[in-house]
């Protein structure tokens, strides 16, 4: 063997199970990163395929041509025209599917025609007893010039079959299994003959792709080989009704259906599952199920970690010694890990759910039922999985809008994702519920606090929509209307697949969003136990002076000179300056300058909101006690009138700039990314916290 | 006889004889929508779009603006 590790590519196109196989050959080994630069996901894990050859596989990520349509395609196609990429592969591994056979084999004509060693999979083997399939491998082998592995990934049959064969990669023939170029004869002979040393095919690639080609001079090809838009395009459909014809003639021999066998579930299902009545209410029921597993059942593990991290967090200030490094282990980070860790339950349901959807095929058939409704918005069918995943997270929601093909409905979709109700705002509105909203019931089961959350997510969603109708009417962009949308046939999710990407997907978020909130806790940390003046310097001796001249000091509680003093510290340190400097903007909104201060912060991110308080009334707060910040917030006193910080009216005031706040920089982040300016993030700043501010500040003089 | 695919009914089924290529996503093209190729209308969306086909045994839904663009010739009912 020449090589101790080969590196495999996987490709192929959407809903083969091409990330099952990839999970069958990696098991628990791979990670998951982007490509540089751009925010594509890349999928890289390792296979022991013999006792000293392994192999490196990367998933590719899901393409139905070579012929890209998006950043996620332009990837595939990237990777595979430019040799001396560290990735280039060894040997292309294409995944198709036993139902879908004849569309997958589109990509993989195209994927011979780069000359690269080329294994085909034919995944979901084991449903071919189900549909009346059998094939005839030798055949096939034959015409297709490959090698043939028949996998099924869900009962764990083929996989050897495929290992073996990526071994031994060398005997692969690397021949076109048909001639493409006979579509225009001349077009592609002048070519040749100007590009003697270049493949025929990669050259159409380079003329008919917008892709970034590193060893030719696209101009060069360009000037001298250049066709009209539509002409390229009738180009391609001939290039693919020939690649069909061959398809089409080597399935007839080398593949037998006995329509008579196969059952046909999928009619069944979709007659009930696309119905005008039941449709939309199996659509509400998941949904209801959804966000009932978000309010309620995520709650036991999430007071579980609250009460853990504080009397962690109790436990290490009385059994540390005391100094700076306690206080900022007991009062910065333990709280700030706190409020990363709280998210998992929720984030971990959310995307368990969502993958469940689209594991089973199901949410092709709610972009189906929602697409006319979603267009009378300016938004797409399509539209409707970054709204339900913002739910979990508006980051991997707002890339998930790129497979809309309209650019009008992708960039509406993109500018109106962060105004449902995230993960992140969801701590916040739990806190500040439970303290202004009673805790009872109406007609005697519904909870007054939930049905609070459930119109907090309704005015995030009804926002959402009302935006996206004012984007519509004053958007000017003439986008060529079109939408495509694959039906896939229904499956069981795989355990596997679902696991692995909600382990992934909510790690990646705990990273992601945990970094800045580390960061942020301790810098509030130190900016709120630290100060310029000697007012803060010298905070015992004025408190206790000023106690003292104004009544008998032996009378007073130590506890209460204790508690005097901290908060006259939080006051003259850095962070008490800061947010007193704000508080005029803030005071009409009903807020005191400690919220002002968790306001502020959470413009990195959500939250950081109740994180902050922690942190700031920890820092006011020396008692040794186990105090939950629910109970310090309820204690909040206004020291002019007497009267509670979290009442009724700022509260809903502090829930309303919530709801309609753009306060996630990550999110800011990937807006510039997929929009590619700089423009439309600043508008969308702009406009959403301009109304937050504005709603908030008008509920606020309301209601006072 | 030839018909419109954005007049069909759900069950209805044949051939496709014409495209307009420069409005058909060449998305679509690539997944068999391409004259010669079998079609059936397999479900409307309430509200009346989009459309479900069937094509050349690929499963697509695409919207009526885009299924006007196509002409089928009608298989024969025996």
């Amino acid at each position: 063997m020449s090589k101790s590790t080969i590196k495999v590519a996987l490709i192929g196109n959407p809903n083969v199970g091409k990330t099952s196989v990839f999970n069958q050959l990696t098991g628990l080994n791979q990670q998951v990163g982007n490509y540089p630069g751009i925010t594509v996901e890349k999928k890289q894990g390792a296979s022991k395929l013999s006792d000293n050859v392994k192999a490196k596989i990367i998933d590719l990520p899901g393409t139905y041509s070579l012929n890209a349509s998006s950043i996620d395609e332009n990837v595939v196609i990237e990777l595979l025209l430019n040799k001396k990429d560290e990735d280039f592969p060894d040997v292309a591994v294409v995944v198709t599917e036993v139902e879908n056979l004849k569309r997958n084999l589109l990509l993989f004509t195209q994927i011979k025609d780069l000359e690269i060693p080329t294994i085909l999979v034919i995944n979901m083997a084991d449903r071919m007893s189900l549909k009346g399939i059998e094939f005839d491998l030798p055949i096939l082998e034959r015409e297709l010039k490959t090698k043939i592995a028949l996998v099924s990934s869900r009962k764990k049959t083929g996989i050897s079959e495929l290992k073996s064969l990526i071994l031994n990669y060398e005997s692969l023939s690397t021949e076109p299994c048909l001639n493409a170029s006979v579509i225009d004869p001349d077009y592609f002979n002048n070519l040749r003959r100007a590009f003697p040393n270049q493949l025929l095919y990669k050259l159409w690639l380079v003329i008919t792709q917008d892709v970034n080609f590193l060893n030719l001079e696209r101009n060069e090809i360009k000037n001298s080989f250049t066709k009209s838009h539509s002409d390229l395009k009738r180009l391609q459909q001939k290039e693919t009704i020939k690649r069909y014809q061959f398809i089409n003639d080597t399935l007839k021999i080398g593949q037998k259906i006995d329509a008579s066998k196969a059952t046909d579930l999928r009619a069944k299902l979709d007659r009930v599952l696309t119905h005008k009545v039941f449709g939309y209410l199996i659509f509400f029921g998941i949904l209801m199920l959804i966000f009932q597993s978000i309010f309620d059942w995520s709650k036991i593990p999430m007071d579980f970690i609250d009460e853990t991290f504080t009397s962690l967090s109790a436990y290490t200030k009385n059994h540390l010694p005391a100094g700076e490094f306690t206080n900022l282990l007991s009062e910065g980070i333990i709280p700030g890990i706190s409020g990363i860790v709280i998210f998992i339950p929720q984030i971990a349901f959310l995307f368990l759910f969502i993958s469940i959807l689209e594991e089973s095929g199901y949410m092709s058939r709610v972009v189906f039922l929602m697409d006319k409704i979603m267009r009378r918005f300016g938004l797409s069918g399509k539209s409707i999985v970054p709204l339900i995943s913002g739910t979990a997270c508006a980051i991997p929601a707002i890339m998930s809008a790129r497979n809309i093909e309209n650019w009008k409905e992708r960039l509406i979709t993109i500018l109106v994702t962060p105004f449902t109700t995230c993960s992140a705002r969801l701590p916040v509105y739990a806190i500040l519920i439970s303290l202004i909203i009673p805790e009872e019931r109406v007609f005697g089961f519904l909870s007054l606090q939930g049905l609070t959350l459930m119109l907090l997510y309704l005015i995030g969603f009804g926002m959402a929509v009302l935006s996206a109708t004012l984007l519509n009417y004053f958007l000017k962009l003439n986008c060529k209307s079109y939408f495509v949308i694959e039906m896939p046939s229904y499956k069981v999710p795989m355990f596997k697949n679902v696991a692995l990407n909600v382990i992934e997907k909510t790690k990646a978020f705990v990273t992601g969003a945990g970094k800045i909130i580390l960061a942020l806790s301790i810098i509030l940390w130190f900016l709120g136990s630290h100060g310029p003046t000697n007012n803060f310097k010298n905070a015992d001796a004025i408190v206790l002076q000023e106690l003292e001249l104004s009544q008998n000091i032996a009378s007073i509680e130590p506890e209460l000179i204790e508690n005097k003093i901290s908060s006259y510290k939080l006051e003259h340190s850095y962070i008490g300056i800061l947010g007193k400097a704000i508080e005029p903007a803030i005071r009409p909104l009903g807020y005191d300058w400690k919220i002002g201060i968790a306001v502020v912060s959470s413009f990195a991110a959500r939250e950081v909101f109740v994180g902050t308080l922690a942190t700031i009334y920890n820092v006011g707060n020396h008692s040794d006690e186990e105090v939950t910040i629910k109970n310090r917030m309820a204690a909040e006193i206004n020291p002019v009138t007497g009267e509670k910080i979290f009442n009724f009216a700022s509260g809903i005031s502090l829930l309303l700039f919530y709801a309609f706040a753009m306060q996630c920089m990550s999110t800011i982040a990937i807006v510039k990314k997929e929009t590619n300016s700089w423009k439309w993030p600043l508008i969308q700043f702009v406009f959403m916290s301009g109304f937050a501010y504005l709603t908030a500040l008008i509920a606020y003089q309301i209601l006072k | 006889m030839e018909k419109n695919l954005s007049n069909f009914k759900k069950g209805e089924k044949g051939y496709i004889s014409e495209i307009n290529v420069d409005e058909i996503p060449l998305k679509l093209l690539e997944m068999g929508c391409l004259p010669g190729n079998f079609i059936e209308l397999i479900q409307i969306a309430p509200f009346g779009d989009p459309y479900y086909f069937n094509i050349n045994d690929s499963h697509v839904a695409i919207r009526k603006e885009t299924a006007k663009e196509i002409i089928v010739t009608l298989e024969t009912t025996i």
